[in-house]
């Protein structure tokens, strides 16, 4: 009896989290669909009364909502990509390629993590400006391409490598490359799909960079289009959450299909597989 | 196939500890050497650098008399067996078995009948299409022998390749190997810190310590005129009886601590102990050469107690205690008295082994 009080109490608990999660989603999904004014008025109203939707259209039409969102997609597509690429490279060189220096190049990579990434904005923007990428694509991708914490995912996942598994392909007859391109990426997958999710992720929500080095509108991304949409329309709450949903919902349905990806790279070595 | 010859081959690590000192020997066309020794002694360092994973501090390293040392492995033509396998988990086996061959640019139908060949050889057939997580210890052992053996290679190295298997099925693929190799003719280096695997494979066994080798030679040789206390010790299980004295003036007894071991009857068909008189020794015997005394015995005789007895089925291993040291003798079964009674052993002298307790080595 008791576990059974138990079972209802925790899930309940469980059930009351979720839900206090959810609605803000649910809301904002729900005021997407409301007429213009209707979510200001007080109490706000659950639900639409007359469902429409126009704020869709409006923010695609007139607002440049569709641009935004192929800027998202081409940045974050191709910052995921690049990094993956970069990331991959350099984690499996620090654990399982023998160079001079190694452990100190990695130490000073960790290092580097205690840096604030505010502090590193205003001089690589100088940079930026100086090689005239601020205001391109290049300018939110190339500092995006490789990171820390990405080098460090890979480098610990791939120590996990038998070594003997690469000096088989070596005595098999398989060049440095080939072993990494046909032996290791493989065997690297689940790292790769959750660092992969990682990284599209951040980009896509990316807020600050995009902000600072983008400063024409033709190449917002959706989170800068989505402030820009406030300052503008600071009444318009309707347009405002539809934005909203259009620039959660491609990461949501992302994160949902490859969660079970994500979670098993999360959890790798952390139980005994 | 191949000959391959290693000479004053020397790997010292960054840390300065030496790994293998000056290793020379000769591996002839089609033979099967084995290296063994105990963990650590230098043995998988020493194939390893065969196989090019390994650069050496110096020395050579010759396959077919060309100088190898700085060749990549896939460059040696060498083909080798890793003690975990090391087989490619997103592989078939028929991908894993093909993939050195792959490599090398051989038709696709050559491909496939080596590798069809080779997994009848070793009994693969229904399993090519598997990955490896789904077959047992002993079949992932031969999916990896079946690797080397498609290449087709120069030389095979194939480092402990059956200490993640179980005993029974050990001693099983120990025989399949054997027969491989009777059947191939192949030049192999097999490494291994298990004796009865080394003395059951080996023509020739090269015995390693602390990355010195201490003596090569075959089996037999090593077994019944080892070169020092080293080998004597290691090779042989139960391993040899040792007595360690000096041998007195006369030479018709060593002086141990505690206790004398009479050798008189030893002088006439034994080795030639008066030359050593006076010196400190270490007389070594196998436990097969220690015999219960018959009752008219009256040379090479004493008494020990009986501690412990282990009875294996076609024999008996008593564990005794004379003076301060523990010996075992290896006698038929029969009816035994209890522990703790005292035991009149006798010794057969022609077998006795005698090393200078200094440095170890053998004096005669």
């Amino acid at each position: 009896m008791n576990a059974r009080r138990n079972a209802w109490l925790v899930n309940g608990a469980l059930a009351l989290c979720a839900a206090l999660v959810l609605f803000p989603l649910f809301w904002m999904l729900s005021v997407s669909f409301m007429q213009p004014g209707e979510a200001d008025n007080l109490p706000p109203p659950m639900l639409p009364l007359h469902p429409t939707l126009d704020n869709y259209r409006e923010l695609f039409a007139h607002a440049g909502m569709g641009r935004y969102f192929a800027n998202s997609l081409i940045i974050s597509t191709a910052i995921t990509l690049l990094s993956l690429v970069c990331n991959t490279l350099a984690g499996y060189a620090f654990a399982k390629l023998r160079f001079a220096g190694r452990e100190k190049l990695f130490g000073t990579l960790i290092g580097a993590l205690v840096i604030p990434a505010q502090v590193a904005m205003l001089p690589l923007f100088l940079l930026l400006k100086y090689v005239g990428l601020i205001n391109t694509y290049g300018a939110v991708i190339l500092p995006a391409m490789a990171s820390v914490f990405g080098i460090f995912l890979v480098r610990q996942y791939a120590r996990g490598l038998p070594g003997e598994l690469l000096e088989a392909a070596r005595v098999d007859g398989a060049g440095e490359l080939r072993i990494f391109v046909q032996i290791v990426l493989p065997l690297l997958k689940p790292i790769l799909v959750t660092l992969a999710v990682f990284t599209f992720l951040t980009a896509w929500n990316d807020f600050m960079w995009p902000l600072i080095a983008l400063t024409g509108q033709q190449h917002y991304t959706l989170p800068v289009g989505l402030a820009s949409l406030s300052r503008e329309h600071v009444q318009d709450s309707g347009l405002m959450m539809a934005g909203a949903v259009v620039t959660v919902i491609p990461v949501l349905v992302l994160f949902l299909a490859l969660q079970r990806y994500y979670l098993r790279g999360l959890l790798l070595g952390s139980v005994k597989g | 196939m191949a000959r391959l010859r290693l000479d004053k081959v020397r790997k010292v690590y960054d840390n300065g500890k030496v790994a293998v000192a000056d290793a020379s020997f000769t591996v002839a066309d089609g033979e099967l050497l084995v290296l063994v020794g105990p963990s650590g002694c230098g043995k998988s360092t020493l194939l390893r650098a065969v196989a090019g994973l390994e650069t050496i501090s110096s020395g050579t390293i010759e396959i077919d008399d060309r100088a190898v040392n700085d060749l990549a492995p896939r460059e040696r033509d060498i083909a080798m067996v890793f003690q975990n396998y090391a087989l490619y988990p997103h592989m078939t086996v028929a991908e894993n078995l093909a993939f050195g061959l792959k490599l090398r640019g051989l038709p696709r139908v050559d491909i496939e009948q080596r590798v069809a060949d080779a997994a009848r050889m070793l009994g693969l057939d229904e399993l090519l299409d598997a990955r490896p997580r789904r077959l047992s210890g002993g079949q992932r052992q031969r999916v990896a022998l079946g690797r080397a053996l498609v290449r087709e290679p120069k030389v095979f190295l194939l480092d402990e390749p059956l200490s993640n298997l179980d005993a029974k099925l050990r001693v099983a693929t120990r025989v399949e190997i054997a027969r491989l190799h009777q059947r191939l003719r192949a030049t192999m280096i097999y490494v291994t810190h298990d004796q009865v695997e080394a003395m059951t494979l080996g023509q020739r066994i090269v015995v390693l310590n602390d990355g010195e080798i201490q003596q090569v030679d075959t089996p037999m040789n090593l077994y019944e005129r080892p070169a020092n206390l080293f080998v004597a010790g290691f090779l042989g299980s139960p391993a040899m009886n040792f007595f360690r004295g000096r041998m007195r003036d006369g030479a018709d007894a060593l002086a141990m601590d505690g206790a004398s071991l009479p050798l008189a009857g030893a002088r006439a068909a034994g080795p030639p102990l008066q030359a050593i008189h006076g010196r400190d020794i270490v007389l070594g015997l196998r436990p097969e050469h220690l015999q219960l005394a018959h009752a008219d015995a009256r040379h090479a005789t004493f008494d020990a107690v009986l501690e412990v007895i282990e009875p294996i089925g076609n024999e008996v291993f008593l564990n005794l205690r004379f003076g301060g040291i523990a010996l075992v003798a290896r006698v038929p079964p029969q009816e035994l008295p209890v522990p703790g009674t005292a035991l009149r052993l006798q010794f057969d002298p022609a077998h006795l082994h005698v090393f200078d307790a200094a440095d170890g080595r053998r004096i005669t």
